[in-house]
């Protein structure tokens, strides 16, 4: 059997505190007795996946901890992340009622959490979701080990099929194990959970495969003997490469892609930041205020994130932007980086700006600003070039095309979801799309 | 300022607020810190012949993230010797002149019940208060409940008492009896000038579940106990207006007992004819510290009502505490929710559906939807008024259902929100006031649609 990978220590990541820590059992059943138990309650709506949130609140309350847990298994199998992960303050515990009242809402993801991670600890994830079906004999591919597939496998597996997920990277769970700020979610809380995923029935994760559009080398599966050999392929190719600005001097030591300096910072024990005093990040979404935030909590003295419009065009949640303020993090607004400057050694002393208008550069004396790490958080590139493998599946402006009821693609075997599909969203979107992908499936596969 | 002395059957104190016999009352020091905090009076921890008490002693009922809505005690009569407790009771006589001290007392035979009150009033007390109630352990002696639950030992005990007595007599009955009248009466007819009631509720707190041992445990065994806190008022209310509105009983000085936690608590005990209140779980649970709001909060609620003295509150409420048969069938309510505060739970809605007449519809959903969730009828309009707090974007206040509503309170009761589901008079069906009573006098009590209304059409029924 497939051994997940031990991250070994004195990986940066481990340096940074969880800013939710779990609740006690006090601590829980007493915010849970808060809740209302609304009907047609907002949060179950604004919740992707649908959980039955007032009725896993009210069985905290009970003690009836398993029954919690449950009932969040039963609509998102990955319930554990998203307690972690998951934006709340825009979804569910943005959409409390008591947030109406002028009142603290519930906090609904930190209950979630506690409901899962105790029960998943005392008795496994497979004891609290619905009993396994016998084997079927189907198979299903599944492309790239991030949270879509690894949903979609364990669901498929209840039923009783085989899944075989691919994944070419050598550490599975894609953006939740690599990408997720560590006070969020570390990395092995992420393979803690994929460890019980795979453990729910006849699942395979071929670590270290990439999935090719042409013929197969080593190390590496064809598209095509996917079709051949499976029943159903799914596609979870998440997001390519981060982007990068095509700026002087960017090329070399000091500048990083944010997602690569992020997964970096959660897995390898070989990246130390000796001598970064002062770091600047590209960038207004939220991958740029995670590493921002991250860098300063790792002890950068100086963080600035430059936006090349104002605070209020940031794609970044207000939220996530206020932690990382309240620990230092300043924003530089109407900025463009147009250079970055390098020593007579080739070592990054910092960069040149200018001034910038609805997002453009406007004419003017460029200014400095020193620093000795750059990250780039400017958007990732689409990593869908794999699915012209697939005949039929189309591919628009970098993402696939599926059927949002089905999440069906072009080809009658082919399903797909996660940022491939949506262009990049949360964990939880990526849980529903595996979901619907999944519900559609054992209907072609012959399931019930 | 309003006068919140009283007199209780001769017993002058400077506030109806007195410490019930219990705990809070166990010693010398604390019931001087009682009164310092601002207590009017205390009735001393029961005096008897020795007792030995067990560990542990007391569990809690609680609700949600309220702790000790009821609480329950096994403990006994006071385990300290009866010569310290007399001494100290004569100390806070001599040191507190003014304040209320009542010896409880509770013994078996005649010449011990001779020999305990000449002791008790020795002390220079007040009053003594009759332990009839309690109903653990001391019952399975013969004494306490034991007493209060057999109205003809409690006449004659009471009798014995008031032949030695010097102090005015006290009555402390249990609840734990069919009806309140029986030893009320008893009472009464042996002389006693007052009551006291209720001592606590015979009860089974709850079970530890993985012990299988209800709590309060003993090692491994439990026993029943008495019952009190703020669980137990609405019974404590009923016993006492029995008693208040009973020809045979309304004479006597009564002293309230029963969950009360605050002045709105007392005030409706006072309403409803006690003289004194007397307080212990609260106490065993916040502190002596509480009676300050107590005095204040009955005073301003006193001068409010244009009222003088604490007096001309007692037995306020006692008439309007009728018999069924004597309200109007013609006063009508209907439901009416706010939509300036209503925050958009649909609370009311599940609750009108599943426990009352299905008559509060939320806006929004197809005429199937409304009969999937239960409706069985649905009006032609069901206005769509968003609600209109921040967020709630795309939710309707619930809608009332006038043709169904029968204006049982229960929405009212489980919005979370104050203030925001009002009941509001409307006209009656019947259009002129009628009681069932009025009915039965004319021979019209009968139900269209009942078994009896039903012979009766087809001339069957006698």
């Amino acid at each position: 059997m497939y051994q997940l990978p031990v991250l070994p220590d004195g990986r940066l990541e481990q340096r940074i505190k969880d800013y939710k820590p779990a609740y006690s059992p006090g601590e829980a059943v007493t915010e849970a007795n808060r809740c209302l138990y609304c009907v047609d309650a907002p949060c179950v709506k604004a919740c992707p996946t649908g959980i039955d949130i007032p009725n896993f609140i009210h069985k905290i309350s009970t003690a009836n901890v398993a029954g919690a847990a449950r009932t969040i298994l039963k609509e998102n199998l990955l319930g554990t992340s998203c307690a972690r992960v998951c934006p709340v303050e825009v979804l569910c515990v943005g959409a409390c009622v008591y947030n109406a009242w002028g009142r603290e809402p519930i906090a609904i993801g930190r209950l979630q959490r506690f409901a899962t991670e105790t029960a998943i600890a005392s008795q496994g994830l497979a004891k609290l979701v619905t009993a396994k079906k016998a084997p079927t004999g189907k198979k299903v591919a599944l492309v790239g080990a991030g949270p879509a597939s690894v949903a979609a496998a364990g669901l498929l597996a209840l039923e009783g099929h085989r899944a075989v997920i691919f994944e070419k990277k050598a550490v599975p769970g894609g953006l939740n194990t690599l990408g997720i700020a560590p006070y969020k979610q570390s990395a092995n809380q992420a393979l803690e959970e994929i460890r019980h995923v795979l453990a729910l029935g006849d699942v395979e994760l071929k670590a270290g495969v990439e999935v090719v559009a042409g013929a197969a080398g080593a190390g590496q599966a064809s598209g095509e003997s996917l079709l051949k050999d499976y029943d159903a392929v799914f596609l979870g190719l998440g997001l390519g490469p981060d982007s990068a600005l095509g700026a002087s001097g960017e090329q070399g030591a000091g500048v990083y892609g944010a997602v690569e300096l992020i997964e970096r910072i959660k897995v390898d024990p070989k990246l130390v930041l000796n001598g970064v005093k002062r770091a600047v990040v590209v960038g207004g979404g939220n991958t740029a205020i995670d590493i921002a935030h991250e860098l300063k909590l790792l002890g950068v003295a100086d963080v600035a994130m430059v936006y090349r419009r104002g605070e209020q065009d940031m794609s970044g949640y207000a939220h996530e932007l206020t932690h990382a303020r309240k620990h230092g993090v300043r924003l530089v607004e109407q900025r463009v980086v147009t250079a970055f400057t390098r020593g007579a050694d080739g070592k990054l002393t910092g960069l040149t700006m200018a001034r910038a208008e609805n997002g453009k550069p406007v004419a003017g004396e460029p200014e400095a600003l020193s620093c000795e790490l750059v990250a780039l958080a400017i958007g990732q590139a689409t990593g869908t070039a794999v699915a012209k493998a697939f005949p039929g599946v189309q591919v628009e402006k970098g993402s696939v095309v599926v059927d949002p009821k089905t999440q069906r693609t072009g080809h009658p075997k082919v399903w797909s979801g996660g940022d491939c599909v949506n262009g990049g969203k949360e964990v939880v979107n990526a849980v529903q799309e595996a979901k619907l992908a999944v519900r559609d499936m054992l209907r072609a596969l012959g399931g019930k | 300022m309003a006068d919140l002395s009283i007199d209780f059957c001769g017993i002058k104190s400077p506030n109806p607020f007195w410490l019930a016999s219990a705990p809070p009352t166990n010693s010398g020091p604390q019931v001087m810190r009682a009164f310092d905090a601002g207590w009017g009076g205390a009735v001393w921890k029961t005096l008897g012949d020795p007792i030995t008490n067990v560990t542990s002693r007391f569990w809690a009922h609680d609700y949600g993230s309220t702790r000790m809505m009821g609480l329950n005690n096994i403990e006994l009569i006071t385990d300290r010797p009866l010569e310290v407790n007399l001494k100290e009771m004569y100390e806070v006589k001599k040191r507190y002149p003014k304040h209320t001290v009542i010896a409880s007392l509770m013994v078996e035979s005649r010449e011990n019940w001779r020999e305990i009150i000449k002791k008790a009033e020795d002390t220079g007390c007040d009053g003594l208060e009759l332990n009839f109630g309690c109903p653990h352990g001391m019952c399975e002696r013969g004494m306490g409940s034991a007493v209060g639950q057999e109205p003809k030992v409690l006449e004659e005990i009471t009798r014995w008492v008031l032949e030695d007595a010097k102090t005015p007599v006290i009555v402390k009955l249990t609840p734990n009896t069919g009806d309140i009248l029986e030893p009320g009466e008893a009472a009464a007819k042996a002389g006693a000038p007052a009551l006291s009631l209720i001592n606590t509720i015979k009860s089974l707190l709850g079970v530890d579940l993985d012990r299988f041992v209800p709590n309060p445990r003993v090692g491994g065994k439990s026993t029943n106990g008495g019952y009190c806190g703020p669980a137990v008022k609405p019974i404590a209310l009923h016993m006492l207006a029995q008693l208040t509105r009973n020809p045979a009983t309304k004479h006597l000085a009564i002293s309230g007992i029963g969950g009360i936690s605050n002045w709105r608590d007392a005030a409706e005990f006072i309403a409803l004819g006690a003289t004194s209140v007397q307080v212990c779980t609260a106490v065993m649970h916040y502190g002596y510290r509480i009676v300050e709001d107590m005095i204040e909060g009955l005073s301003d609620y006193l001068d409010s009502k244009g009222m003088k003295s604490v007096n001309e509150l007692r037995g306020r409420a006692v008439p309007a505490y009728a018999e069924w048969g004597e309200l109007d069938l013609n006063y009508n309510l209907k439901a009416r929710i706010n939509a300036e505060t209503c925050i958009g739970c649909n609370l009311c809605h599940v609750a009108c559906m599943d426990g009352a007449h299905q008559c509060i519809l939320i806006p929004g959903r197809t005429h199937e939807e409304h009969v999937k969730a239960g409706h069985t009828h649905i009006p032609s309009s069901i206005p769509e008024v968003p609600v209109k707090a921040a967020g709630a974007i795309g939710r309707f206040v619930p809608v009332v259902d006038d043709a169904e509503c029968v204006g049982c309170n229960l929405c009212h009761l489980v919005c979370p929100v104050p203030g925001t589901i009002a009941m509001t008079e409307v006209p009656g069906a019947i259009g002129k006031s009628e009681t069932w009573n009025d009915r039965v006098a004319q021979g019209r009590d009968l139900n269209p649609g009942s078994l009896q209304s039903t012979l009766a059409k087809r001339g069957l029924a006698k």
